[in-house]
């Protein structure tokens, strides 16, 4: 299968020697979640997560529920956002994350098709493990959507390489043992999943969950390729600090990525 | 003959599988292994079937209900779960769980519930075992099941408070999966209905198919054979399958019965939520809709995969009873046997009320999952 537009970008950006900076924004999140994104995208993220926001998210703690209740309240929706996003010219790759029962209710093919045509690159489906995601796989490679999958501390060792030979764009490393949400440390579990994965692809690892700041951030890419972060940044925007304002702490992060 | 088991993923028909995080699917695994190996293990059967008995209070009786049966022109006979301990038909799921979880070596347990039944089950569970336990429950139902929670505190376990969505037993099940992400690898979550990811579906299954089996042989006892309906309640649908399970192979009409606000098979659509692909109640995006039922326990919007099988399949069906209907079904049942039934049971009840006319001089084996305590408070404000 060919490599498609988010891995190509990561690994050139990998092999130039740059660690890679993959903030999460939930979309539809206040009337400026685009601006964010875009200036997510100036300030040095090498592609941008964008959630579609879903009633039961299972895998995120209480700063994305929040996010998520409150865009859904305003009337965000999966054609808003995949909307807003046709027309957003963004710069970096767009990868979008939902939960299953959005894509299984509009019909996967259609779906995948809705984020092709919406210059999304990738997808990420944290409640469709391995086992199940066959019939989303195949059509999101009908459409050029790359499905990127999750990689937990949980996996044994025989789990890990077929987990990493079917993802695509990159291997998302669960840092730790739990939902997303900011912690003060970074978790030993992230250094270790990272080093697991590498040890079997040659994929961008990027390690998500639990990674909270600059510090956490240039910590974790001693072993993995890059990092996800997701409640720092939401946590910004719930608090209104505005697309500048949050852009300025991913410029943060990425300035601290670069000097090592 | 009863049930036939999923096949290896977890599916019946179209239904059911293992929509889980990635974190969780090496737990779902082996909990399936072991779930395998222990229901094969005379040894482990022994001991479960020695707490149902002793502790539980197994076999429960089987009730002719004369007054009522008078009062609605339909012979009604009452699988007795309410006077199990603890009150319900949880427990006979939660026994099992609880020993399993003790096999495999978990010391502490993790529940949702949404009346309390399933919470009281399991703190009871975990105090006999000398477990660890942690209840997540709705903030609205917290309110409503007031009692329920006091008993679960008794019982030493701790009950947290669901905060998000609607509040109820589909933001309790949310928490609880999210505790179990974090605490995977010393925690079982112990599911309270034939729900969520494989094996949960077929697991509580087995654990209840006593009713069904009990319940069969009471009626050739009784009846000299299998009765004309069998009807449940169905919330994620445990008691209905337990008791279904003994009569599947029977020409008995099988008959769930789901809150109207709540009505998964009747009204929802095909989705995924909560590890299973089954009914529910979504919008036109796929997002999940709220339930809205006077009883806590069937204020969910989804149903187990079994459920939405039998469905297609034709061999079970689905009606829907409102609110009022079962308020009216709970006060019959007092008034006419000397026994006040809980809100989720009273809705099978109801259903026979109102098609009373349709099943005249048929007899109808009514599972009365549980006993109605918890809901006298409730009961309290709306008929005072
Ligand atoms: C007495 C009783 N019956 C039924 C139910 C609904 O569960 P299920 O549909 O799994 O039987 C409950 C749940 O709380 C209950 O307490």
């Amino acid at each position: 299968m060919s490599v498609g537009a988010l891995e190509q970008t990561l690994r050139h950006q990998r092999s130039a020697g740059r660690k890679l900076l993959v903030p999460y924004v939930t979309g539809g999140l206040g009337d400026d979640w685009l601006d964010t994104v875009r200036a997510l995208a100036d300030a040095g993220a090498d592609a941008i997560e964008v959630g579609i926001p879903f009633s039961d998210p299972v895998m995120d703690g209480p700063v994305i529920q929040a996010a998520s209740e409150a865009a859904l309240a305003k009337g965000a929706t999966p054609h808003s956002i995949t909307d807003a996003l046709r027309r957003a010219d963004v710069g970096v790759p767009v990868v979008v994350m939902t939960y299953y029962n959005i894509a299984f209710h509009a019909g996967l093919d259609r779906f995948a098709h809705t984020l092709q045509s919406s210059q999304v690159a990738a997808a990420i489906l944290p409640d469709l493990p391995l086992e199940e995601a066959g019939p989303w796989t195949a059509a999101a490679d009908r459409h050029d959507v790359e499905t990127v999958l999750l990689a937990a501390p949980t996996a044994p060792d025989e789990r890990l390489p077929l987990i990493c030979e079917r993802a695509r764009g990159f291997v998302y490393a669960v840092g730790l043992l739990g939902v997303t949400g900011e912690r003060t440390e970074l978790a030993r579990s992230s250094l270790v999943i990272a080093e697991r994965c590498k040890a079997v692809t040659d994929k961008p690892v990027l390690v998500g969950v639990g990674v909270s700041d600059a510090a956490q951030a240039v910590e974790v890419c001693s072993v993995a390729d890059g990092v996800v972060i997701g409640s720092a940044v939401v946590r910004r925007m719930l608090d209104g600090e505005g697309p500048a304002g949050v852009a300025a702490f991913v410029a943060s992060v990425r300035a601290a990525l670069d000097a090592g | 003959m009863s049930l036939p088991a999923p096949s290896p993923g977890g599916r019946f028909g179209d239904f059911g599988g293992q929509f889980v995080p990635e974190t969780l699917v090496p737990a779902c695994q082996e909990l399936d292994r072991a779930f395998r190996v222990a229901w094969a293990d005379p040894e482990f059967r022994g001991e479960l079937d020695g707490l149902l008995a002793d502790y539980a209070g197994r076999p429960s009786p089987l009730t002719e209900c004369h007054r009522l049966s008078e009062e609605l022109g339909v012979r009604i006979l009452a699988k007795r779960e309410d006077l199990n301990h603890t009150g319900s038909h949880k427990i006979n799921n939660v026994l099992g769980q609880a020993l399993l979880a003790r096999r495999m070596g978990k010391s502490r347990l993790v529940a949702e519930t949404g009346a309390g039944q399933h919470g009281v089950a399991t703190a009871t569970a975990a105090a006999l075992l000398g477990m660890e336990c942690v209840v997540y429950m709705g903030e609205v139902d917290i309110e409503r099941q007031a009692l329920n929670v006091f008993r679960m505190q008794l019982l030493g376990a701790e009950v947290r408070s669901a905060q998000s969505g609607s509040r109820t037993l589909k933001d309790a099940i949310n928490e609880a999966m999210r505790d179990w992400v974090a605490s995977v690898e010393t925690t079982h979550y112990c599911l309270g209905s034939v729900m969520g990811p494989h094996p949960y579906p077929w697991m509580v299954r087995e654990l209840h198919t006593v009713i069904g089996i009990e319940a069969r042989a009471q009626c050739d006892e009784v009846l000299g054979g299998p009765p004309d309906v069998v009807t449940a309640c169905v919330g994620g649908g445990s008691n209905a399958i337990g008791i279904f399970s003994g009569f599947v192979d029977t020409d008995a009409e099988l008959v769930g019965v789901e809150p109207a606000g709540g009505a998964a098979v009747g009204r929802g659509v095909p989705g995924v939520v909560h590890g299973s692909a089954s009914y529910l109640l979504q919008d036109e995006w796929g997002q999940v809709t709220e339930a809205h039922s006077v009883s806590a326990g069937l204020d969910y919007p989804g149903v187990g995969p079994e459920h939405a099988h039998l469905a297609d399949l034709g061999r079970a069906r689905y009606e829907n009873v409102e609110d009022a209907e079962v308020i009216e079904a709970f006060t019959l049942m007092s008034r006419t046997e000397g026994i006040i039934p809980a809100l989720e049971p009273a809705h099978a009840l109801a259903w026979v009320a109102r098609d009373r006319a349709l099943l005249a001089g048929r007899t109808v084996l009514f599972n009365l999952s549980g006993r109605g305590d918890k809901d006298v408070a409730q009961m309290m404000e709306v008929l005072g």
